[in-house]
């Protein structure tokens, strides 16, 4: 127990006496969750729309009323010729066409009536794709419209839209708890793992190695410091997203922190491992840098996983942040307790002890 | 004198296909001072390193303060002391951050770790330094720190892998006499060197090339044995026989 306390003493003078690391861990978390709400937003908005009305009744000019009055949509053109419409297209100065068929407000009324077709631009996937979205939205929107006036017998809608959770779809409050995590992955991924390897680089771990301090021991005392580090960063995220965003979280503060507290064992302890592994800061930095892409790519931080292909999704069930991206956002924009989560809190316990214990084993004191 | 510390039996280190340490045997005593000398790559610090728990053997057989190199290296870790051939104290700690680091590793509790380092400061006249930044220390001071350290939980047997090398000739000459300090208190020292004047300090002398061990005795006996006037002169007739390059 001394001789943990002895190197846990150690680790924090050598943190605190470093004149770069203290000024990180306070200034990054604070940079991150100020500037990175503002630029990651995936918000579309002014996607421009050609309406192709086949039909010229009342309807279809309602229908092209409500894309014009939309705040994310622009009714640019407005023609009777697809061909038109598609040159439009063709040019970029449409990213939606809207064709309403022939006959559509007769067939309307008695029965089901063709198809409205949408066409997108998906050059830019995310813009043809949400735009079609608020469009079907629209839409769906005024025949609801249609047919509560129309119905002797107060119908309900056809369709009701409603954002739970997110009620304004604001994607900054997706993006916030994803940037929480891409701290802690490069706080607690990258520090404790360049402190290893910077005592091989400049030969002290030697000395270490020929006392006889376990290897848990050692281990601990690398990975204790970066987690408290970790749980304040989180401290001052949660701060910063609160006053800057207005976003608190709707569950338990709890819940938040037992899972950081699980996370950031899990990535430092698959830190430290990589560090056992490797013998130059460089060597460190890249094998880091390989499965950092994959944990911010593939866990869900960004895109949803569900809708990456199914061997992607298979694969996710690997990835640590994963779990921790469901158990942050559900807590924070849902309130979802701990005991609805409870299969990620027990897959991040698993993964925590699984990684440390490599930590640990891999950790050679003897050649 | 017949307490034997350490005892090695044909101990090899094997690289692919470079054999660095080549079959060597010998015994050290309680309370010797034992140089092992030899060329640069001649094998030393390797054989050192197995000695100490840092490497494996890759045959032969070997203990340290009664135990075995092969399975028992963290409780030789216990009893012995290790001066590596580069500074490896922290540099970003004070003198006395690493004393108290060391002597907690070592399992030495706070009145123990106070008393310890108090007694070692003042004999090597660093009372005043205690609160400086080891890396902004002369090499010789950082050279006698490191020896203090590696003595702090009083071992069986100390490795001192070149500990003077750099050190201007003062500084020697006081290194010295803490290590004949330390001998006299029970202490086994194990030294390696490249000042043949330094070999003659010692109890007794190795003298190693291309991995083996060429000559074993007292400095004196050698010098009748190669008929020479000085270590040096020892040391040369020796090394012209090496094969492996610097």
């Amino acid at each position: 127990m001394r001789t943990f306390i002895v190197l846990l003493q150690k680790e924090f003078l050598q943190i605190r006496r470093n004149s770069f690391l203290p000024r990180l861990i306070i200034a990054f978390p604070i940079l991150i969750m100020l500037i990175m709400p503002l630029i990651m937003t995936m918000d579309v908005r002014n996607v421009n729309v050609a309406v192709v009305d086949l039909d010229r009744s009342t309807t279809s000019q309602r229908i092209a009323s409500h894309i014009e009055a939309s705040e994310y949509l622009r009714l640019t053109h407005s023609t009777t010729e697809y061909p038109l419409a598609m040159d439009a297209l063709e040019q970029g100065l449409v990213d939606v066409i809207v064709q309403i068929p022939d006959h559509f407000e007769r067939d309307l009324m008695v029965s089901t009536p063709e198809r409205i077709s949408i066409t997108a631009n998906a050059v830019n996937a995310t813009k043809g794709g949400i735009g079609m979205q608020y469009i079907v939205q629209t839409i769906a929107r005024t025949l609801a419209e249609l047919r509560g006036e129309k119905s002797p017998t107060k119908l309900s809608e056809l369709v009701t839209i409603e954002n739970r959770y997110n009620p304004t779809l604001n994607y900054r409050h997706y993006m916030i708890p994803a940037l929480m995590i891409i701290l802690f992955i490069l706080i607690c991924g990258f520090l404790p793992a360049l402190s290893i390897v910077g005592e091989k680089e400049c030969g002290s771990i030697e000395q270490i190695n020929v006392t006889p301090v376990s290897r848990l021991t050692f281990t601990l005392s690398k990975l204790v410091p970066y987690w408290i580090i970790g749980l304040f960063v989180l401290t001052i995220a949660m701060l910063v997203a609160r006053l800057a965003y207005g976003l608190s979280p709707v569950g338990s503060v709890g819940a938040i922190y037992l899972g950081a507290a699980l996370f950031i064992l899990t990535i430092s302890g698959f830190s430290l491992t990589i560090a056992n592994f490797s013998e130059t800061m460089q060597q460190t930095m890249f094998v880091m840098f390989f499965f950092i892409m994959i944990f911010m790519l593939m866990s869900g931080l960004l895109t949803p996983v569900d809708s990456m292909p199914e061997w992607a999704q298979k694969f996710t069930t690997i990835l640590p942040p994963r779990y921790y991206i469901e158990i942050l956002r559900s807590v924070y924009l849902k309130g979802t307790t701990i005991a609805e989560l409870w299969p990620n809190f027990v897959a991040l316990g698993i993964f925590a002890l699984c990684f440390n214990t490599l930590a640990a084993l891999t950790y050679k004191k003897q050649a | 004198m017949n307490d034997i510390v350490i005892s090695v039996r044909e101990l090899s280190k094997r690289f692919g296909n470079f054999t660095a340490v080549d079959r060597i045997s010998f015994d050290v005593y309680r309370g010797e001072i034992f140089g092992f000398m030899g060329a640069n790559g001649a094998g030393k610090t390797t054989a050192m390193r197995m000695l100490c728990g840092l490497s494996y053997p890759t045959s032969g057989k070997g203990s340290v303060a009664g135990y075995d190199i092969m399975h028992e290296g963290e409780q030789i870790k216990r009893h012995i002391g290790y001066m590596s051939q580069r500074f490896s104290l922290y540099n970003d700690l004070t003198v006395w951050e690493n004393m108290r680091l060391f002597a907690g590793i070592y399992g030495l509790n706070k009145s123990q770790t106070e008393q310890r380092a108090t007694e070692l400061l003042e004999r090597l006249n660093f009372s005043s330094e205690c609160n400086t930044l080891v890396g902004s220390l002369p090499l010789g001071w950082k050279q006698k720190l490191s020896f203090a350290i590696a003595t702090i939980h009083r071992p069986e047997v100390v490795f001192l892998d070149e500990p003077t090398g750099g050190v201007d000739p003062i500084t020697r000459r006081q290194f010295w006499e803490m290590i004949y300090e330390a001998a006299e208190s029970g202490t086994t020292i194990f030294v390696t060197t490249h000042y043949m004047d330094e070999a003659e300090y010692c109890t007794r002398v190795s003298i190693m090339v291309d991995g083996k061990v060429q000559a074993l005795d007292t400095p004196t006996r050698l010098k009748q044995q190669f008929a020479a006037e000085s270590m040096d002169e020892v040391f040369r007739i020796l090394a012209r026989g090496a094969q492996r390059g610097e």
